[in-house]
């Protein structure tokens, strides 16, 4: 799920810059055409609308996955205040414990549950400029067709932020990737229970 | 056997298909027996899995990208919603001059002369008599103050009068049942959108922008306004209607844009 969503997202932000370049909200930025995805603007548009249907038949599940088996609430809840200060500290002064990796910090807990947000309001407002007739009670929610234009550049902007973050710290604790690319962490046998199985190989565990 | 255009259309040649090819090449045409068609598109398929190509010369990718896009024509058709009136706006937030938009340049306009323009009819319509501009003036307007969305990211609000296309179709006894409905238009553009849309409460042929005729740029004397679909779908310069059954495809369609593209 975290790679087909990987694979989806890379998509709709190559072929999105090349949407927006066409008719750019900001006058200084163009996205060059070699980190675009799609050739010409149909081809970015075709890229595009397929893409979403693959991030939002994915998400759909990870997300149905997340709340049915309660992997939500046990891996980004609680999220505190104090642990996220002392986390953020830790993380700065590079302090900051990987010895499980199973259990997210509270900095953690707080991005992904953010991101999953952002992601969710990034495809209403996809949905909202695509079919600002049919969904004028959702474009309308964006302050209109250019207000919902701006919220999804902004959320492009806000889930390029996280990859970027995202991509930088896993590959500073490169024991995570191995558990990303197999589909989770070897854990003992005694292991603390709400820990997953390795035996259940999914591709969920998004360090 | 006489090979005949089904209806005088300008979407068709008119003089039918030229016989003196049948006539040129009736040996080989005795010749072609259906045993033969058959093994020859048997090798074509042979050869194309050979090859590993499509002998469309497209990649498989942009032949999945296809299907997806002729898909999304039929989930957008699921999610129209006929009754559904796009929002509408103020006189006061009317842009003036409209947007210029075309696959040339402003500067290349080719006027219409309205003295000798005329709107042909084709297909599944009972009266096909074509129409001049003081025929079509005299129809019974009606005036949509709405947004104007191009596929690029651009929008402007427009205030547009002309006959209810619904009411133009009923008018020339149109098959409202059949599948589309095509236009041709005097700078080679064409465009075609569903029936469902064709009958829309805010689909106008519009002749009037802000209560004066439209300029030549912007599509004098006759050009589509529907409030449901991107500013491509809407030809300027219309010279031909067409009501058909047959997937008449239109310009920026045929070049990858989604047929469809509803708003």
């Amino acid at each position: 799920m975290h790679w087909i969503n990987a694979l989806a997202m890379v998509l709709m932000i190559g072929s999105g810059w090349k949407i927006y370049n066409d008719e750019v909200l900001f006058g200084w930025l163009h996205f060059p055409d070699w980190i675009t995805i799609g050739g010409e603007a149909q081809g970015a548009l075709q890229w595009h609308f397929f893409a979403m249907w693959v991030l939002m038949l994915n998400g759909l599940a990870y997300l149905a996955y997340g709340f049915a088996t309660g992997r939500f609430r046990t891996k980004f809840l609680p999220i505190r205040v104090a642990e996220f200060v002392v986390d953020v500290r830790d993380a700065l002064a590079l302090r900051l414990s990987h010895a499980d990796i199973t259990r997210y910090n509270a900095v953690q807990k707080l991005l992904y549950t953010g991101i999953i947000l952002v992601i969710v309001v990034q495809v209403l407002s996809g949905w909202a400029i695509w079919k600002p007739v049919q969904l004028s009670e959702l474009v309308s929610l964006f302050g209109g067709f250019q207000g919902g234009r701006l919220v999804h550049f902004l959320g492009m902007a806000a889930i390029v932020g996280f990859l970027v973050i995202h991509v930088a710290l896993a590959l500073i604790v490169p024991r995570t990737i191995g558990a990303m690319i197999t589909g989770g962490p070897k854990v003992d046998p005694p292991a603390e229970p709400e820990a997953e199985a390795p035996v259940i190989a999914n591709s969920t565990i998004t360090h | 056997m006489p090979v005949r255009s089904p209806s005088p259309s300008s979407f068709r040649p008119k003089a039918g298909i030229d016989q003196s090819v049948l006539e040129n090449n009736r040996e080989l045409l005795a010749d072609i027996g259906r045993r033969n068609i058959l093994r020859g598109s048997l090798s074509l398929g042979a050869l194309a899995m050979l090859t590993g190509c499509d002998v469309t010369n497209d990649s498989a990718v942009q032949s999945v990208l296809r299907r997806v896009s002729s898909f999304n024509d039929r989930f957008q058709e699921f999610m129209f919603r006929p009754n559904h009136l796009a929002p509408t706006y103020s006189e006061a937030e009317v842009v003036k001059p409209p947007r210029f938009n075309a696959y040339y340049d402003a500067n290349d306009v080719a006027p219409v002369d309205g003295t000798t323009w005329k709107l042909e009819l084709a297909g599944r319509i009972t009266d096909k008599t074509p129409w001049n501009v003081q025929r079509f003036m005299q129809l019974p307007e009606q005036e949509w103050i709405i947004r104007h969305i191009c596929v690029e990211g651009w929008d402007y609000i427009g205030q547009w009068s002309g006959v209810n296309l619904r009411t133009f179709l009923e008018m020339v006894g149109a098959d409202l049942k059949a599948k589309y409905v095509a236009f041709k238009c005097a700078d080679d553009y064409s465009g075609s959108i569903d029936m469902a849309t064709a009958l829309h409460a805010q689909t106008i042929l519009a002749t009037k922008y802000a209560r004066q005729p439209i300029t030549d740029p912007y599509g004098f004397p006759l050009r589509l306004r529907t409030a449901t679909k991107l500013g491509f779908k809407n030809p300027k310069w219309i010279t031909a209607i067409e009501v058909t059954n047959t997937y008449p495809g239109g310009y920026w369609e045929d070049r990858g844009f989604n047929w469809f593209a509803g708003i």
